[in-house]
């Protein structure tokens, strides 16, 4: 059965979510077992591949019995076999989190829907993550797009559908953009499969054709990402998203799509086209540190939690982009360190905001004003996550901006080093921001003497919210400590991504 | 002027594909009414679709579908239609989401412009 | 009055039609133009033209809600069902070769490419009448 599992991983959430559709029409109770049982297993499925992967070398399996270049193969080499268990156990802990959290901000009816989709959600980013065919990480990305454009709209707060219109059009237009890239590279080279078009690719490197092709296949996936300046959906959809919601979209679905774009530029055109041929590694380092900078900027001037994660989030993917950028082995660790770092810090900081907005109701900062005197493991979680995102020794988010800082000075760009650890300084302005006002700040209930709309209990968050949440923080720490058996994942990782296919 | 004419002639389909984007695009950003902005990213996936079938062509090709044995013939590519099946059920399903999300938003707030619906959300 | 006579009569009669020809297009997948997806949707659009000429009760009074989830159900579940045939049988997903080997007949492809197809027409005919029987369902009504 261990040889089937890559495509056992992607159809048993289709078979639990038609249950879910089922039983949920039914009684209401079943969705929540069935969907922690379905993604506890995929998750250890997961952690079986990867294990699997670093035995033995990259698995190929081959839909149908159909042989590549002609049928569709799942290839899961030691990048994605890096990406897939992260992914499923972010997963897991929003799964564990939903449950509270969705039972406060959407319908009753519709929370059959919101497991259905969850389901769907992590099937489509399952897929995306280990296709080796690059018309069905196209199909995949859009699947798990559709699935979270109606997730983002499934609340009650009235903004919900405008930001999800707004992330559809634009999450359409990027998926245009990369079927085009797709299909400037077919008639390129005349194959779909990602090796083979690598393999024949550097015969057809002065066309016209090529250069399109990685043009719209970098703008789509930019889009995507939510690279600055194209970041414009990103801020509504996490603010008025459910707090599950945003937990899952901001740490897995954006790592996903980060994890196709280094697919696409790293092992389709290889280094050899777009570091050699074409050199676009300048602009693209300069594109990075413009979002890391503006990103965290714009993250100081918000007045509502949410949107200051949300922009914080952009910042980040600067940081990431920056790895892609640079293009050597150790920056590219230290990119490969920040995504799962980033998924950690991230999905913790998104679960208080859940956790304040499930007791206190709203999020702003005028609201929120000596809340850690009420919620003090919230806060304590909030302030270990925000020590990681600022890159304090030794959590994972000091790791990872230091293999990014070495690897920009290897390879000589002093005034990009410098734009990093500017990022790290304005990380704290923002960081600062909640903690001062959660921990120095009389709080606002005291004062005014209760006379306006009475404020729900204000205690610590249930335990089935609370657990992964600390999880999560101790992770950063953790992670931090021990880096060292995760760099012997993520080094034959990068080595293989700059190889070349 | 022969020259731009040539260029323009022999890749004809191609340069209808990207007037056809361009329409599509600009319904999307310069229409007011949502609707309209859907049927413009309707018309740019439609032209994205012309633009994959119309490069599938083989001179002198048929329909790629087997005739009785025996008979010999030149099929078109067959690749790309199958591509543009499964691109066409992603479109309509985005057309779906997008039009339940514009009902919802006239429910929300009774506007269907988009001018109109920045002066109600933001006033919210 | 009397347009809605020629309307709900010409409907009538033409509906069996139509989801004959919708059958005609999801078998004919294989060997010529048409498949799953396209047959569904003309057998979605027979519904859809009883949607007009009858309203959404005369739709709801044949196919129903509960109806319409429990077939997108079946037809996804046959694909996958066929899928994991072909596992059970000891090859790949979807290798229609190893049923065919495991059973010992030969020439079975076409009976599994036509059950998939049948899957998928159910599924995209209930997706199909379910959204424009939900989106037609609010239309005015407060949320």
């Amino acid at each position: 059965m261990i040889e089937h599992l890559p495509v056992i991983l992607i159809t048993v959430p289709i078979l639990s979510a038609l249950l879910i559709l089922l039983l949920g029409w039914h009684d209401r109770r079943f969705c929540y077992p069935i969907t922690l049982a379905t993604i506890l297993f995929q998750f250890v499925g997961g952690i079986a591949l990867l294990i699997e992967v670093m035995r033995q070398g990259t698995i190929h399996y081959h839909i149908g019995g159909w042989a590549p270049p002609l049928g569709i193969e799942f290839v899961i080499d030691t990048f994605n076999g890096y990406i897939l268990p992260i992914i499923l156990f972010l997963a897991v802990a929003a799964a564990v989190y939903a449950r509270r959290s969705v039972e406060n901000e959407i319908e009753p009816e519709k929370i059959v829907s919101f497991y259905v989709l969850f389901q769907l959600l992590v099937t489509g980013l399952v897929g995306m993550t280990i296709t080796g065919d690059i018309f069905n990480l196209y199909v995949f990305l859009e699947i798990s797009s559709i699935a979270a454009y109606t997730l983002i709209a499934s609340t009650r707060r009235p903004r919900a559908c405008v930001a999800a219109l707004n992330y559809l059009i634009l999450g359409s237009i990027a998926g245009g953009f990369v079927l085009l890239g797709i299909g400037n590279l077919y008639v390129a080279t005349g194959t779909l499969n990602m090796a083979d078009i690598a393999r024949l690719l550097p015969a057809s490197y002065g066309l016209a054709t090529v250069h399109t092709a990685f043009l719209l296949l970098v703008i789509g996936f930019s889009i995507k990402v939510a690279l600055f300046p194209l970041h414009l959906w990103l801020p509504d959809a996490y603010t008025e998203a459910p707090s599950a919601v945003t937990v899952l979209i901001s740490t897995v679905m954006a790592k996903v799509s980060v994890y196709a774009m280094f697919r696409v530029v790293f092992s389709v055109f290889t280094t050899a086209y777009f570091v050699e041929t074409v050199p676009v590694t300048e602009l693209i380092l300069l594109i990075a540190a413009v979002a890391i900078v503006a990103g965290a900027v714009l993250a100081i001037a918000q007045d509502d939690l949410k949107r200051m994660l949300a922009y914080s989030s952009v910042s980040q993917i600067g940081y990431i982009v920056f790895a892609l950028g640079v293009a050597n082995q150790v920056a590219l660790e230290g990119g490969l360190l920040h995504i799962l770092g980033h998924a950690v810090m991230k999905g913790c900081l998104f679960m208080v905001a859940g956790v304040i907005i499930y007791r206190l109701g709203t999020s702003r900062f005028s609201d929120l004003k000596g809340v850690a005197a009420t919620m003090p493991v919230t806060c304590a979680t909030f302030a270990l996550a925000g020590a990681s995102m600022i890159g304090v020794p030794p959590t994972i988010g000091f790791a990872s901006k230091y293999y990014l800082v070495m690897g920009a000075l290897e390879a000589g760009y002093w005034v990009y080093a410098a734009v990093l650890l500017a990022g790290s300084l304005l990380a704290v302005g923002y960081i600062w921001r909640f903690i001062e006002v959660a921990y120095f700040s009389a709080s606002s209930h005291h004062e005014d003497g209760g006379d306006h709309c009475p404020a729900p209990a204000v205690r610590e968050a249930p335990l089935s919210m609370l657990v992964p949440m600390v999880v999560l923080g101790f992770l950063c720490l953790l992670l931090g400590i021990f880096v060292e058996p995760i760099m012997e994942i993520v080094s034959p990782a990068v080595s293989l991504l700059l190889g070349g296919a | 002027m022969e020259a731009v004419f040539e260029v323009f002639l022999s890749h004809y389909n191609y340069w209808m594909a990207i007037i056809l984007i361009m329409i599509g695009f600009y319904a999307l950003i310069a229409k007011g009414n949502l609707v309209k902005k859907l049927i413009g990213l309707n018309i740019f996936q439609t032209a994205i679709f012309l633009f994959y079938i119309s490069l599938a062509e083989v001179e002198g090709g048929i329909a790629p579908i087997y005739l009785p044995e025996g008979m010999e013939a030149v099929y078109v590519n067959p690749i790309p239609h199958v591509l543009i099946l499964t691109a066409i059920v992603v479109g309509v399903s985005v057309t779906a989401v997008g039009l339940a999300l514009i009902v919802r938003i006239y429910e929300e707030y009774g506007v269907i412009d988009e001018a109109g619906l920045l002066k109600v959300v933001k006033r919210r | 009055m009397k347009e809605n006579v020629v309307i709900r009569t010409v409907s009538r009669i033409s509906v069996p039609f139509i989801q004959v020809f919708a059958l005609y297009v999801i078998v004919h997948g294989a060997v010529g133009a048409g498949g799953g997806f396209q047959g569904g949707v003309v057998f979605a659009a027979s519904f859809i033209l009883m949607f007009i000429a009858f309203g959404l009760s005369g739709v709801e009074k044949r196919l129903g809600k509960k109806w319409l989830m429990i077939y997108s159900v079946i037809g996804v579940a046959i694909y996958a069902g066929i899928g994991f045939l072909c596992l059970a049988a000891g090859g790949n997903y979807l290798e229609y070769g190893a049923v065919e080997s495991a059973l010992g007949v030969a020439h079975l492809h076409g009976y599994q490419i036509d059950a998939v197809e049948m899957g998928i027409g159910i599924t995209v005919m209930a997706v199909m009448v379910s959204i424009i029987s939900d989106m037609s369902d609010r239309g005015g009504e407060s949320p």
